[in-house]
């Protein structure tokens, strides 16, 4: 294994894009060190981007934050204003693993790693979240439902990397939730996970809407049927029984130790309608 | 394979090592610096036994490579009394016997001291929650709790 700690963006796209074999970004290590455990796993050339300026960085402009990449999700629960904007993100990233963990991992690394029941996922999707990804031929955003493309999967190219997650700030009568369940009260992996963004017009209906559900297919679902269910409503108990079936008929589970195709298909339904709830919530109180 | 020259900081001494590029911090720690206080559970991030503090943050050090500590402040539970006189948190795991083997003990004191360098005056709750990821498969957690909710009055006492 060879280790490169570049000072710049361009640096880190020319070592990735010019390795003969394996490599990997290193931002907090907490998926890929536990890899590099297996004898079997040859990390091959690991790029630690945290020197690079802005990554260890939360940035907030007039109309956006900008996430680095290499921000600790502990540091996210510290930032008022994000909190304040977009709590469901913020929840979800602060439910991944334990306070060491927090201390390390990334919502940008939770994306690459592409695992289906990944919890910040679900959340950035809703909410609409880019990432801004560089690379040899210079940089382009990516919607974050772009990014996975199966487990371990996703649609970057050779050399490039993730180098913030961008976040629009919220309008006015907006609001997201997380929900997830797991057999235990922390520290698990989702069952099932439900991202949930609305917005709601100047008579209180439903104006927008965006679901996301996690670990309940090969990568995170955009419940577009689930949004339209609720678009025009005051989100009633109809409106959320519809909301409910169609996340369940979005799920493409599969039957595991952690969850049954039925249980999950069902608890997806039933998230989706507690964290629309919420969202609403949050929505009726932001002006 | 080269080595990799780290300047760093532990316990607020300049420290410099060579270390391997997939050597962890806590493969450093133990095997290149002698600080044996850190100990190896998992090694996958899972029991805290490995838990040190880097820039403030508690981390399982078996899960930072030795080459990112560069320029890094780092502490150990070798730095956390103060000579011969032990931290309230020791103290108190001692009155409380918050420890029967011991081998989680420097995880969970280092772990209880990030948590009340942030939180000073913590509830149950946070303590339970915050100390998740540190396991001890002898004391059943109570005694540890307690003992963090106790050094955690006294310091508060201190202050005051």
């Amino acid at each position: 294994m060879r280790y490169e700690r570049p000072q710049t963006i361009t640096d880190a796209t020319a070592l990735l894009a010019g390795a003969a074999g394996n490599a990997h970004v290193l931002a907090g290590g907490t998926d890929l060190l536990v890899r590099m455990q297996n004898d079997d796993f040859d990390a091959g050339l690991v790029v630690d981007i945290k020197a690079i300026g802005g990554m260890c960085e939360i940035v907030e402009s007039d109309n956006a934050f900008t996430i680095g990449a290499a921000v600790p999700c502990a540091a996210l629960s510290e930032h008022a204003a994000l909190v304040a904007a977009w709590p469901g993100i913020v929840e979800a990233a602060n439910l991944i693993g334990s306070t060491q963990i927090q201390s390390r991992c990334t919502v940008a690394g939770n994306l690459c790693n592409a695992s289906p029941a990944a919890d910040s996922v679900p959340a950035m999707v809703a909410a609409g979240a880019q990432a801004r990804i560089v690379g040899p031929d210079g940089t382009r955003m990516v919607a974050v439902e772009d990014i996975p493309q199966g487990p371990g999967k996703t649609s970057l190219e050779k050399g490039e990397l993730i180098e913030a997650i961008v976040l629009t700030k919220p309008g006015p009568r907006s609001g997201d939730a997380y929900l997830r369940f797991i057999p235990r009260t922390e520290m698990d992996i989702a069952v099932v996970g439900v991202g949930v963004w609305l917005a709601l017009d100047e008579s209180g209906l439903v104006q927008e809407a965006r679901v996301a559900l996690g670990a309940v297919g090969p990568k995170v679902v955009l419940a577009q049927d689930a949004a339209a269910a609720i678009v025009g409503t005051p989100l009633d108990d109809a409106a959320l029984d519809a909301l409910a079936a169609a996340c369940s008929a979005a799920c493409n589970p599969i039957d595991d130790k952690r969850g049954t195709v039925t249980f999950r298909k069902q608890v997806a339904g039933v998230l989706a309608r507690r964290a629309a709830r919420i969202a609403h919530e949050r929505a009726g109180v932001r002006q | 394979m080269s080595s990799i020259a780290v300047s760093t900081t532990i316990n607020g001494d300049d420290v410099e090592y060579l270390c391997q590029a997939d050597e962890t911090l806590l493969d450093v720690l133990r095997n290149r610096l002698g600080l044996m206080g850190a100990k190896e559970g998992c090694g996958t991030g899972d029991c805290g036994a490995c838990s040190t503090i880097m820039d403030g943050r508690v981390v399982c050090s078996c899960l930072v490579l030795g080459a990112e500590a560069e320029g890094r402040s780092i502490e150990t539970i070798e730095g956390m009394a103060n000579g011969n006189e032990l931290h309230p948190l020791q103290s108190k795991f001692i009155e409380h016997a918050a420890l029967q083997c011991g081998i989680c003990t420097p995880g969970f004191l280092m772990a209880a001291k990030a948590l009340l360098d942030v939180k000073p005056d913590p509830t149950e709750k946070d303590i339970r929650f915050w100390l998740a990821g540190n396991l001890c498969r002898c004391t059943g957690y109570d005694k540890i709790v307690r003992a963090v909710q106790d050094a955690a009055q006294e310091m508060k006492g201190a202050r005051a």
